[in-house]
This record gives C-alpha cells, structure tokens and sequence, in this order.
C-alpha cells in the first residue's frame, strides 16, 4: 500500500550492480533529470518519479510529515479532483503506489505502454498543482495512524527496531521512525504538509526514471511536454549530520507480547561515497554474504543447524544511503536457549572471521550469488529502475551501478577480514533485546504445562 | 468534458484487447506428470517448478503438519546430498532454489543461469530433492523444534489469532481448516515414517505438474520433465477431499488482545477453481474490495473516514470452494463501527450488485492491465502451474480478456446472491473493544 519503508528495504537489500548498456538520461532546463532503460520483453512501461526527501529531512517536532504528504499526494489537485487521480490509472489498467524512506519518497505507475503519456500528465501534474485541504488531512492523518500501530505499535520487532534506531543515533535524524512519532502525527497540521510540499516537490529536486518498452528519444520528448513548464525552484540545502562517535558499547530491553526473544547488534558502518574508490562497503557487502547470503553462509549453517543454538538468524548491510550504515546480525534463541546464548554464539562466529578470516571457496559462492542476480535481475524491469532511482536519490548515479558490480567481484579474503576486524568492534556496538511479554500481562506459565488457549 | 473522452477512449480499447499470450505447449511425460512448457530465450535463464497434490488438506487431523513438513524437509537430505550439499551446490552456481504450500499443493521451484553446467548441477540436485529424500532423523527433531518455536509465536500474533479462529469458523471439520504447519500437539507426535509414508502416498508422478519456462529447447524440456518424475513414487491416487458445506451458521467470536487495534475478519465458503461463476465473481470482488485504492470497501473504510490502513476482500479458488474473506485492522475504540459499516457495505453490494459505471471501470482496470500478469517469466511460470494444476484449458490466457468483458451486472449480483449469504458468515474479531470482548474467548 501508500508508504511501505520496510519493503524497499528488502528489495534493495540484495541489490548489487548491473549491466547498465541501454540506459539514456537527459536533464531539461528545470532540472529534471529524466532517465531511462529500455526493455522491449513486453509491452509494458514503468514510471517512477524520485524526490530528494525523506523523513531525515525533518525537523523535531513535525517527524512523519514527508510520509504524510506521501499519502496526501493521492488527494486531488486544481484540474483532478479528489480520488480521481487513482480512479483514471485504474482506468487506464494501471497499478500504482508509492514509498518513503529515510531518504527519498518515491511514486510509481505500471501500465501498458500506450498510457505512459496519461501517467505523465497526472504526474506531473501532482508536482506543482497538489490542493491540500484541512478536510483531506483530517482523514488521512487517520489512516496514517492506523497504518503506525498496525506496523510498528502492534509489531514487537518492528517496535524493537524503532527504539533500538532512537538509542543507536545520537544526532543523526535516522533516529526518528519514517512514519513519525505518534505524538507529532497527532499534532501535525496541512499546514506543515504544505511547507514540506513547497520545500521540497520541484523539477530540480527529482528524478524520472520510465523503464520498459519504450524508445529514449519519445519519453525525452513526452517528459519536455508535460514536466518542462514546471518551473525550478530554490532549494534549501540538505543539512548534513555528522553522527558523533560511538564510545561504547549499548545495551537495552524492549518489552512487547511475544513468544518469542530476539537479540539484535547493530555495529556502525560506512556507507558509498566513491564507487571508484571506495573498498570497505564492497568488503562489507561480501561480509554480509558470507554470513547470511544464502543457505549455506556461516549463521544459519553453524548457528541453526550445526549448534542448534538459534531457530532463527540473519545479517544485513546496505551500502547505499544517503546517510550512515549500520551492519547488523540478529538471532532469535532455540526453545532451551536464552538471549545470552545466541550472544555469544554470534561473538564467536566474529571472532572466526576477525581471527581466520573466510576461505577462497566462501568468496567465490557469494560472488557466484552475485552475478547471477544480475542475469535474474532482467526478469523485473520495475526491479532495475528501482535500482536506477535510488542510486540516484542518494548522491550517486546509475552509471555507479556496473562499477559496483565490478568492485565487488574484486573483493580479496584478506579485505573482508579487515572490515570485519575494523567495524565489528564493542565501541560501535548497539544490542538490543526483544523480552517477550504474555498477552495477559500475567506471569508465563511454567514449562511443562500445556499450551492452551 | 475531457474526462469523458478519456472514458470513450478506454471503451474502445476495451472492445479491440488482443495481446500476446505466450504460447504454451503441453505433454504427458512418460512418467505420468502433466507438463506444460514456454519456449524464450530473451535471458540466459531457466525457471522450472513441480507442484504435487500434497498440501495441508491433505493431513489427517491428529497427525496436522505431517504435510508441511514433509514439503519442508525435501531440501534437508537426499539420497547421496547432505542438507548441506544441497544448500551449497545450489549456492556455488547462484541457483535459486524455492518451493510454496498451501491447502491444495506442495510446489517446488528452481531458478537457474540456462548455461550447461549451471543448469545440469541444479537439475540433478532438485531431481534427487524430489526423488529420492531422506527425511533425517535428527533433522527432524530440529526443524520440529523451529516449526513448534514458530507456532507458538503466531499464537501471539493477532492475524495469526485471527485466521486460525476464522479458517475453523468456515471449514468447521473440512480439513481446509487445518493449519499449514499443523498444532503444537500435533507436530510434537510427528515421526519419520509419518513423513516418509505421506511422500510415498502422495509425491505420485501421476498427480505432478511440472512448469517449464525460459531458455531451454522443447527437447530439453522433455528431458527435463521426465529426469524431474520418472523417479517419483507409483501409488494409487488419494481419496477425492470431502466436499465443503457451503451454508455455515452464523457466528461472532470477539478475543481479546492486548494490540492497540481490533483486526476484523468476516467471510464463508466461496469459490472452487473451476466453478463457472468464477468470472463474474471475481470481477465482482474486484469492484467490492479487490481492486485497490478504488474498490468499494477502501472507499467506505478508508477514504471516506479514515478508518482503516488496509482493507480488502478477495476469494481464494482451491481445488474446493476456499474462503470469501473480507480484512482490515482498525483502532479498537472504532472496531465495532468499522465492522457495522463493512457488513452494511456488503449487504448492498449482495442486494443491488455493482452500477453499470464501477463494472465498466472494473473491466477497463483488469483488461487494459492484463500485459502486466504475463510481463516477466516469474508471473508466466505462476500461470503455467494454475493451469496445469487446476486442469484449465490451455487457452485461458488467451480466453481471459474476453471472458472479463462478457460479465455484466445481473450476472454478478446473480453469482454474489448464490454464492455469498451476509445473514450467514463468520466473523472474528481478535483484540476486540473492551467492553465488548467475551471473557470466553481470551487468547492466552
């Protein structure tokens, strides 16, 4: 549905570079700088429009107000009334939605080819023309706070990430949930929504990105027809935090009705600034592989099959952001093992890799992983412009996407040893523990006793 | 003005659809599966999958879960391949290797790079996977152990609540009711020749279909087919299922739950796969609560009053009638209007069927996004283990837009009237207001 953080999380967690042969781009005068890959497999199109703005846009106070006016795009503009824009995709056979991240918000279409001139006008139409009323915000904002306590109140390990991001960054304004405090959305006005609109909705603040069976040169000229008389405007300059350091290691409990606990360590990591030159993020990509990248990495074959310690584990990394990383491992403890086991169970497979590093065979399997991604990555056209905005959206450019793919390729044993050794350090370390609470709020039953409802 | 030339122009559209389909060939391979296979060569890839008769409505009710884990356990030893074997040799060559489950099947699936020795690697271990598992004693008791964990954790989880509450409310003692991962008491009971005696009944090659898309030539394909089942157990086939009662009596469970929102379920038997309304009550349901951000039900919960994240109604076609199930999740203080308002928004739809103006609009919406369902080999390969599972005519890619276009409102208010009694539906409402919830019917 409108807004769904967590899901470009994992679609973009795999993601690593591509064959980037037919991918044209071109910048109109307003700024708008318009990409796009041509796939003619079918006669589809796939339009995504990128804003340069997330929720760590935000100031205290007004936190899920670029969420919000995720929603709200939806509502009607001057010349499309309300819930029109919807009912004429839909029309036109269409499927849409949108997302907001820490970083950007993004809007998409799918259609046949032949209605990528409708999604255009529409589109561009909502980049300048958008009707905030106090009536269709005193209704959305209600359907925003239900869609916080169904993912986030209600969700134990999404509440337990939400606290656990809060504790992690000191400065850094991922430490706010993308979807918002509740107590700033219930505070939160249109008029805040038409500030976050005025600031921040403008030509020289997105990009377009159309994927499918089209050709360059007809998209560039739709895109001229109904994007270019939108006029460029100034744009504040994105403050730029600098997450002090670390000095020491955090713990903490998050209480929430479960069954089951969950321990989560979190380490901070740095992120892609130069695709050229950069090492350590590919390093830390393939880290992240060997541990987790498949059924056979290191945590699920040591840690779930072989000790039976864990019924549950992962890692993650992601090296595209616009802001900080994080590189994570999480476990959740075998029915006779407690949080303090899967703890020192994971310490150790760290300690392996600081100490002996991974084999030759190891590199190879994720690298193998890799490549071959990068051939099933075709099958999604909707797949490589996602990849394509977002690495622009975050300070990069799509054509650092086959230079990611190269240098991770040339990722030595040695180099995944030295970022293990580097970043998987105490001071950098954020745990957190999921304590499970009975439904009941009474204590549990003993074991042994029969479960029943 | 402008928006009803846009109308005009979409009705035209409507009328003169034709896309590509692909075209599909089909076989019966020498060891009784059923094949279907498309032939492209646009990615060095291959895609294959097998789906047997063998999901959860196969399980008896004591021994609920024997059929998942007997699915689940097919990668974790073979004849010859540890569980780690398997796991790295699909690794070392970035297949990827797969599998679903759901009342009516156990599916496994691969995805491959087409080059020879890629292809022949991940082929020969899916085909002793599917051929010649082992079901490991000491595996077993682990992933019994996880299965138990996972269990016990939806048990806490207010959907999970929810759906086993709803699905027994509906299917009463069809086992369509069972659970996909089986009980907590039933799993612990479960032993290796539980599994072993419900892969030699079930795992036939005469119940398999086997999907094949992607780069590989029809010669390859029937190699591939056969390598995949001639293998496969020859038993005779299992007892057709008991039908499903369609009249349930109506019922209201209220559980309560600490979350801050009440989720709603409310729905009856439906549809089976091959019932002749299947049309007309799918683009009905697309009109009621399938079709998005404009369907009814998203229009009256959450866009007129902001009631509701999510909701959504839809109907699942199993082999038997599966669910009609309608869902949303509100704020606890609000559920009890939520679930008066979607039950009044069913009723009309029941009574009065959808205006001439939402089923052209339904119509233009399925029929002008029909090239989105067959836009990648992924989606082709779903639609050639419906086809071939549910034993639809090989056309029906081809018949499927103009089927859409022929529904028309009486038909739709006809089907829905036959089909779905308001008076007569369950309904579970887990973390239920306050006031309202039935001290009976606590959780935990």
């Amino acid at each position: 549905m409108k807004a769904c953080l967590f899901c470009i999380a994992l679609l973009l967690g795999g993601a690593h570079a591509a064959a980037q042969a037919e991918v044209f781009e071109r910048t109109l005068a307003n700024g708008l700088k318009v990409i796009v890959k041509e796939d003619h497999r079918a006669p589809v199109v796939v339009q995504q429009i990128w804003y340069k703005a997330g929720s760590m846009d935000e100031r205290t106070g007004v936190t899920g107000i670029a969420h919000v006016l995720e929603h709200l795009m939806f509502k009607g503009t001057k010349t499309v009334p309300a819930g029109e824009f919807s009912k004429r995709i839909a029309a036109a056979g269409g499927r849409e939605n949108a997302f907001t991240s820490y970083d950007y918000t993004a809007y998409f279409q799918q259609l046949h080819k032949s209605k990528l001139p409708l999604a255009m006008q529409l589109e561009a139409d909502r980049m300048r023309n958008l009707n905030l009323t106090a009536a269709d915000f005193a209704k959305e904002i209600k359907v925003v706070m239900e869609e916080r306590r169904l993912r986030t109140d209600d969700e134990a390990h999404a509440l337990l990430q939400e606290k656990m991001m809060a504790a992690i960054y000191q400065q850094h304004p991922y430490q706010h949930p993308v979807i918002g405090w509740m107590s700033d959305l219930e505070l939160l006005t249109v008029g805040d929504a038409k500030a976050w609109y005025g600031r921040w909705y403008a030509p020289n603040n997105a990009t377009l990105v159309i994927a499918g069976d089209v050709k360059a040169d007809e998209v560039f000229a739709l895109a001229q027809r109904h994007y270019g008389a939108i006029p460029k405007h100034a744009l504040v300059p994105q403050r730029v935090f600098i997450e002090p350091a670390q000095a020491g290691i955090k713990r903490m409990v998050v209480k929430a009705p479960a069954e089951l606990p969950l321990l989560v360590m979190s380490y901070h990591a740095p992120t892609l600034h130069s695709p050229e030159q950069d090492w350590k993020p590919y390093a830390l990509e393939i880290l992240a592989g060997v541990l987790d990248g498949n059924e056979s990495a290191r945590l699920n074959k040591h840690l779930v099959r072989e000790q039976q310690v864990a019924s549950g584990v992962g890692a993650g990394y992601d090296a595209t952001s616009r802001g900080p990383s994080l590189f994570t491992l999480e476990a959740t403890p075998s029915e006779n093992k407690a949080v303090n086991d899967v703890e020192t169970a994971l310490r150790q497979e760290i300690a392996q890799l600081v100490n002996e590093g991974v084999s030759e065979e190891e590199l190879k399997r994720v690298k193998a992983q890799v490549m071959a991604g990068e051939i099933y990555k075709r099958d999604s056209v909707f797949y490589q412009a996602m990849q394509i905005g977002q690495m622009e959206s975050i300070g990069l450019t799509h054509r650092a996407i086959p230079v990611m793919l190269e240098k991770l390729q040339a990722v030595t044993a040695e180099q995944v040893r030295q970022v293990a050794k580097e970043f998987l350090q105490d001071d950098n370390l954020t745990i957190a523990v999921l304590d499970p609470q009975p439904l009941s709020g009474k204590p549990k039953a003993p074991q042994g006793v029969s479960y029943a409802h | 003005m402008r928006i009803k030339s846009i109308l005009i122009a979409a009705l035209c559209c409507i009328a003169t659809a034709a896309f590509a389909t692909p075209n599909i060939q089909h076989w019966q391979s020498a060891s009784g599966a059923k094949v279907l296979f498309v032939e492209d060569h646009d990615i060095p890839m291959l895609d294959v999958s097998v789906s047997i008769p063998a999901g959860s409505s196969f399980d008896a009710a004591d021994k609920s879960g024997v059929a998942g884990l007997t699915h689940h356990l097919l990668d974790l030893g073979a004849e010859g391949l540890s569980e780690d074997d398997i796991a790295r040799g699909m690794a070392d060559i970035g297949a990827q290797f797969g599998g679903s489950f759901d009342p009516d099947r156990a599916s496994m699936s691969l995805r491959t790079l087409s080059s020879a020795t890629e292809r022949d690697k991940a082929l020969d271990i899916m085909a002793r996977v599917l051929q010649r598992p082992l079901f490991p004693e000491a595996i077993l008791a682990r992933e019994k152990a996880r299965v138990i964990a996972a269990l016990k954790e939806a048990e806490t989880k207010p959907e999970s609540i929810a759906d086993k509450a709803f699905q027994k409310a509906v299917f009463s003692a069809h086992p369509y009711a069972l659970p996909a991962s089986g009980e907590v008491a039933s799993v612990e009971k479960i032993t290796v020749p539980d599994l072993s005696g419900f892969y030699r009944a079930h795992y036939r090659a005469g119940g398999a279909v086997v999907a094949i898309m992607g780069d590989v030539s029809r010669a390859q394909a029937e190699a591939i087919a056969q390598q995949l089942t001639e293998k496969l157990p020859t038993a005779d086939a299992p007892a057709a299922l008991p039908a499903v009662a369609m009249q349930i009596p109506a019922s209201e469970q209220r559980i309560a739950h600490p979350a801050s929102q009440s989720h709603i379920l409310i729905g009856a038997p439906g549809m089976a796969r091959n019932d002749p309304d299947y049309f007309p009550l799918y683009v009905g349901n697309h009109i009621l609560g399938g079709g998005g951000f404009v369907s009814r039900l998203m229009n009256e919960v959450r866009e007129k009053r902001g009631l509701a994240y999510s909701v959504y109604s839809y109907f699942m076609p199993l082999k038997q009638p599966g669910a009609f199930q309608i869902g949303l999740q509100t704020k606890k203080e609000r559920a009890d209007e939520a679930l008066q308002l979607v039950r009044n928004t069913l009723a009309e739809f029941i009574a009065k069927g959808p205006t001439e103006k939402e089923l052209l609009a339904a119509k233009q919406n399925i029929i002008g996004g029909f090239p989105l369902r067959i836009d990648s080999n992924r989606k082709i390969l779903d639609y050639l283990s419906i086809i071939g599972f549910y034993d639809l005519p090989l056309t029906y890619l081809d018949d499927f837009t103009r089927r859409v276009e022929q529904v028309n409102v009486a038909q739709i208010r006809d089907a829905f009237a036959r089909h779905i009694n308001p008076q007569a539906m369950a309904t579970v409402i887990v973390g239920a207001p306050p006031a309202s919830a039935d001290k009976n019917g606590a959780a935990k």
